[in-house]
């Protein structure tokens, strides 16, 4: 038997590629989760509302701290007993999701920060609402400067999706155990998710980057 | 609650193994970080190269994946079969040793001009400028940026359930759940709890040894670098 058989990897590949389009779309679903979820978190702790923000800080620390696979388990497993029955996709986007805003909002956290404060004195001199300080001076200004530390959270999104294989969802790597576990020969399958991970995740590092050096130059 | 005397000692035997991987992984973690960093700073080019080859490799692909690749590829090209546990420890030392390596870089590269310059002005060799000068000020930039990185590795001690480690995870969900089903929310919080219990215990490590690197150059721990390493990841 060859180690490399290059007839069965191109056998595979498009069944790892329809498997791919999955983990792009639980990527992509989460990752909003995250973005929006974790912006919301990082308005309301902003307004250092007593017994909240503390509340909200032990949330995020807590799911910062522990695994996203044991709490994958939980929403899985745990959850139906609170009469909440979830589909092993939707699982996983919130569960992804729900992690990821925990990083997102010290991501907000810190763009908010470097806000300077004299646009907060202005925007209350215009005797501005609340609201249209937050979506017309604050966040604008905010938002821009965080993009490339989110962006590699979406990456780390991505690779974090085969997590989701121990309940069952058939994404990329999932799908290539499937192959693998129904000929025997593991090597194309797994190699070839790997490179698939690659391909993707390294130019989008790469323009993140890019980004990145953009910014600093501004 | 009556079966909390059962359930607790089979969550606790899953905790050796969850230690040992997380101990062995950062361990191999700061070798390779190190290692890894340094070499993206020589001016050799093919050591450079080798050492951008390693790191993007290993950021760039899914760790599940390294963790299979290692664990049931390698075996069938090279004719070796690691055991679980150290085939877990090898997958969380280089996938982790490839983003530390970048903290190693960035801190090293933080390290003002001017105290290379005093170096080579005081006639200290390239090896004792390292050692004595940049790296002990390079230490104190990077613990924050290793503390998030080192709970980051702990959380990820979790997939080696996977390969039929019998961690924390592993005993819950393979031992525990089909047994005390009725329980199911005790032993997932049990196993949340015992996470979180290791993950204050490697920040209260993080946080001495930040106070002792920042003794040891005359400086108190920063609270910029914390608040930088948060953003960066």
């Amino acid at each position: 038997m060859p180690v490399w058989d290059w007839g069965y990897a191109f056998q595979v590949l498009p069944q790892l590629l329809r498997a791919l389009l999955v983990t792009l779309e639980i990527t992509v679903l989460g990752s909003v989760v995250a973005l929006v979820l974790g912006l919301v978190i990082a308005v309301v702790r902003r307004a250092h509302v007593p017994v909240l923000d503390q509340l909200l800080w032990a949330v995020v620390e807590f799911i910062r701290s522990t695994p996203l696979l044991v709490q994958v388990f939980f929403l899985y497993f745990a959850l139906p007993r609170f009469g909440v029955t979830l589909s092993a996709l939707t699982v996983g986007v919130i569960g992804l999701g729900v992690h990821y805003a925990t990083y997102t909002s010290e991501v907000y956290r810190a763009g908010i920060d470097a806000v300077p404060r004299g646009q907060w004195e202005a925007a209350t001199a215009l005797s501005l609402s609340r609201g249209r300080t937050w979506t017309g001076v604050i966040l604008p200004q905010a938002i821009p400067r965080v993009l490339p530390a989110l962006g590699n959270y979406v990456i780390s999104m991505f690779k974090e999706v085969p997590l989701l294989l121990a309940i069952s969802v058939i994404e990329v790597v999932n799908k290539a155990k499937e192959l693998g576990s129904a000929t025997f020969r593991f090597t194309e399958p797994y190699t070839i998710a790997g490179l698939l991970f690659l391909v993707l995740s390294y130019p989008a590092s790469i323009l993140i980057r890019r980004l990145e050096r953009r910014r600093a130059a501004v | 609650m009556d079966h909390l005397s059962r359930i607790v000692p089979v969550l606790l035997q899953g905790l050796p193994p969850t230690v040992i991987a997380a101990v062995g992984g950062i361990a191999l973690t700061i070798v390779l970080s190190f290692g890894a960093g340094l070499a993206l700073l020589t001016p050799r080019r093919w050591v450079r190269t080798i050492s951008r080859i390693y790191v993007e490799g290993f950021r760039g692909t899914s760790e599940v994946v390294q963790l299979f690749w290692i664990y049931f590829v390698l075996p069938l090209l090279v004719g070796i079969q690691l055991v679980p546990l150290f085939a877990g420890i090898v997958v969380l030392g280089l996938n982790h040793g490839a983003y530390g390596a970048e903290i190693v870089r960035g801190a090293v590269r933080s390290v003002p001009r001017a105290q290379y310059e005093g170096a080579i002005a005081l006639n200290l060799s390239p090896a004792q400028r390292m050692w004595r000068v940049i790296l002990p000020q390079a230490v104190v930039e990077m613990l924050p940026s290793f503390n998030n990185l080192f709970i980051q590795l702990l959380k990820s001690t979790a997939i080696l359930s996977f390969i039929t480690v019998a961690d924390v995870t592993q005993q819950g969900v393979q031992v525990l759940v089909p047994n005390f089903g009725d329980d199911i929310v005790l032993i997932f919080t049990l196993m949340l709890l015992s996470y979180l219990v290791l993950s204050v215990l490697i920040t209260a490590a993080m946080r001495f040894a930040e106070r002792v690197a920042a003794r040891k150059v005359g400086r108190r721990p920063s609270r910029a670098a914390r608040a930088a390493a948060i953003g960066a990841h």
